[in-house]
């Protein structure tokens, strides 16, 4: 370990793979968390989360039957929670695209061993972000007709392509289908890791099935590392058009602390930021609970938080320009919407909004936050407390006190808002705890060349 | 043996009363991506053409060593993700300027700047699609039967083992010397497989 200390080579890039393992040893280290029974742990989150899935799905089966009503929403607020969640649930869904295609494009190894499970956080971000725009329609079956150019069997309608929320629906739709292909396509030489590794029949079946006759040949990997590439490259520019898309529902409207042309750059920023923050979230309790030190390292962890700590500060920045130019433009609304955000009736939501987004993260220059897991998972969640807030602010504060007087309101949620946006979480809890314990939640075809160059580097260094 | 009009046509071999038992090749298995690279540059020197080889993971050179072209997957996902702008912005001129004339806010009925996300997003979901449908066909899958898995240690290529299949339709192929030779090659287990 000295030698190592001392080899500033080292130091500088510490190992992606510790131990000493071989390939064999990382196929059952992987693989074996998908075949045995779960820890202990494992049941009681299950247990807690499906039973907030269903509480999701009580509190949306009361909201059709009822009408949306039932949600706070009302005039002049007429988002809300559900677009506040939907927004925030959409933004936490980037990371997973940015660590598998824009680091992948970079060529930082170090993605290897959190792509996988950050791209499934997406698929989940993204189902959980889009129940709340299609309940907010009220009549989901219905909506179908509304949301996509499908020919309307009842009037003769299009939809408004000139409308940034037609765009949002093309955006978010193509979002969730591409990183589908992209999870499903890093997945399949893993799943036929698992077929030819599984020893009943059903699991034979399975994954025999899913694996598409995967045999591992290098005509098949020559197509599949150019098709993988291909997807990297296609879903860098569409992860920074999912928000900056998103960001266009408020910056095309003409409401003071919505119109506004530095939205798409600072959602993106806010998007990431808050995205990084989940996937440390889950990423130290899973490597916790399945042992897995050796492969998401310390290493892994510091470079998050330094993501967290690059997006925070460009948050932090976005938030002092929008302050610095509503003083600058002159314009009255402006500034009374800038006043109204921070001394106003949701003074208590925006106050939360800058500790946790501007300072919480300026405490990952220190080196100690960085490395130390139960840290971080503190600072983690803070973080996307403080982003469901800037949310909240950004909708809310800025709808209930437009132009006129006579036209403001206060909004407030009901039970029902709370415990379908409670209910999302244990949704995503859920297909996230069923994504560890079936799926392989590490790349290890990944893993295996990240380590086959490790090896290759140190026989190097030896000679 | 007389040969039947039946093996002229393209039929399963079973079919054919005259075809003789058919081998997929012989494979053999090596410790490493080195040594698999060495055994592949051996054969192809002294003149076989129809290698394949079985990894883990991709391995940096084989394309190279094998003597294969880049993938032609590019193209495909060009002419998808073209397929896509053309019909976003069919779709966004069809319905707001010919079938649907709808004035909204005094805006023209169809104009480039506003169809711009939706063109953008249709090219990026036509041509992911063309990515991984394209991949998928190039690579025929899914095959769930390939004659490799009568190997009896295919499982490796997915584990920690790297393979090479010397394919029976080589012109060099005779069954035991390439054995011998594979062996020579340092190839730990090595099989003439049936199709």
């Amino acid at each position: 370990m000295a030698d190592l200390a001392l080899d500033p080579q080292m130091e500088l890039n510490p190992p992606l793979v510790l131990g000493g393992i071989t390939y064999a040893d990382v196929n059952q280290q992987i693989s074996a968390i998908t075949e045995k029974a779960p820890p202990k742990q494992w049941y009681y989150a299950i247990a807690i989360s499906s039973l907030m899935t269903v509480m999701l799905f009580g509190c949306l089966t009361y909201l059709v039957v009822t009408g949306i009503g039932v949600w706070g929403v009302n005039n002049p607020v007429g988002w809300g929670w559900a677009i506040t969640n939907f927004v925030w649930w959409i933004g936490i869904g980037h990371a997973g695209t940015l660590i598998s295609a824009i680091l992948f494009l970079f060529r930082q190894k170090w993605r290897t061993s959190i792509n996988r499970a950050a791209e499934a956080m997406t698929l989940f971000a993204v189902a959980c972000a889009g129940l709340f725009p299609l309940f907010h329609t009220g009549r989901p079956w219905r909506a179908i007709y509304w949301l996509f150019p499908i020919p309307n069997p009842y009037l003769h309608i299009w939809q408004n392509f000139r409308s940034p929320l037609m765009w949002d629906v093309f955006a978010v739709s193509t979002y969730g289908t591409v990183s589908l292909l992209f999870w499903y396509t890093g997945l399949i030489p893993d799943l036929a890791t698992l077929r030819d590794r599984a020893v009943n029949a059903t699991r034979k079946m399975v994954f025999g099935i899913l694996s598409l006759g995967w045999r591992g040949s290098a005509s098949q990997w020559r197509h599949y590392e150019l098709a993988y590439l291909i997807l990297a490259g296609l879903a860098t520019p569409l992860v920074l058009s999912v928000h900056s898309i998103v960001s266009f529902d408020f910056a095309v409207a003409l409401l003071p602390g919505w119109h506004s042309t530095i939205f798409p750059p600072y959602f993106v920023a806010g998007a990431i930021f808050s995205g990084f923050a989940m996937v440390v979230t889950l990423l130290t309790l899973a490597r916790w609970l399945y042992n897995l030190e050796n492969l998401i390292t310390v290493r892994h962890l510091d470079n998050m938080c330094k993501v967290i700590l690059a997006t925070g500060s460009i948050v932090a920045f976005s938030y002092a320009t929008e302050i610095f130019i509503a003083w600058y433009s002159g314009n009255p609304y402006e500034q009374f919407a800038t006043m109204n955000r921070f001394f106003g009736p949701y003074y208590w939501a925006s106050w939360p909004m800058l500790l946790c987004n501007v300072v919480v993260p300026q405490l990952f220059w220190f080196k100690k936050c960085r490395t130390t897991p139960w840290i971080m998972f503190l600072l983690s969640i803070l973080v996307n407390v403080g982003m469901w807030f800037e949310r909240f602010v950004i909708i809310v504060a800025s709808l209930h006190r437009d132009f006129l007087p006579a036209s403001w309101g206060y909004f407030r949620p009901t039970w029902v808002d709370i415990c379908t946006f409670a209910g999302t979480l244990g949704l995503f809890l859920t297909l996230f705890l069923l994504f560890l314990r079936f799926l392989p939640m590490i790349a290890i075809s990944e893993i295996k060349g990240v380590l086959h160059e490790q090896n290759q580097q140190e026989k190097g260094a030896h000679e | 043996m007389s040969t039947s009009f039946l093996d002229k046509l393209s039929l399963p071999a079973f079919l054919k009363p005259g075809a003789e038992a058919k081998h997929y090749g012989v494979v053999g298995d090596f410790d490493s991506p080195e040594d698999l690279l060495r055994a592949i540059r051996t054969l192809r020197t002294a003149g076989f053409t129809k290698l394949e080889a079985y990894s883990p993971f991709p391995i940096h050179g084989i394309d190279e060593a094998l003597g294969e072209p880049r993938s032609r997957l590019g193209w495909t996902v060009l002419i998808a993700a073209m397929a896509g702008l053309a019909s976003a912005v069919a779709l966004q001129w069809w319905t707001g300027a010919v079938d649907y004339k709808l004035v909204i806010a005094g805006k023209p009925l169809f104009a480039l700047e506003p169809s711009v996300p939706i063109m953008f997003e249709l090219t990026v979901l036509f041509g992911a699609f063309g990515a991984v449908l394209g991949m998928f066909h190039l690579n025929r899958m899914p095959t769930y039967y390939h004659a490799f898995f009568n190997y009896s240690k295919s499982e490796g290529a997915t584990n920690d083992r790297f393979l090479l299949a010397v394919e029976a339709d080589d012109p060099k192929f005779r069954g035991e010397e390439v054995k011998t030779l594979l062996e020579s090659l340092g190839s730990r287990h090595t099989e003439l497989v049936e199709a």
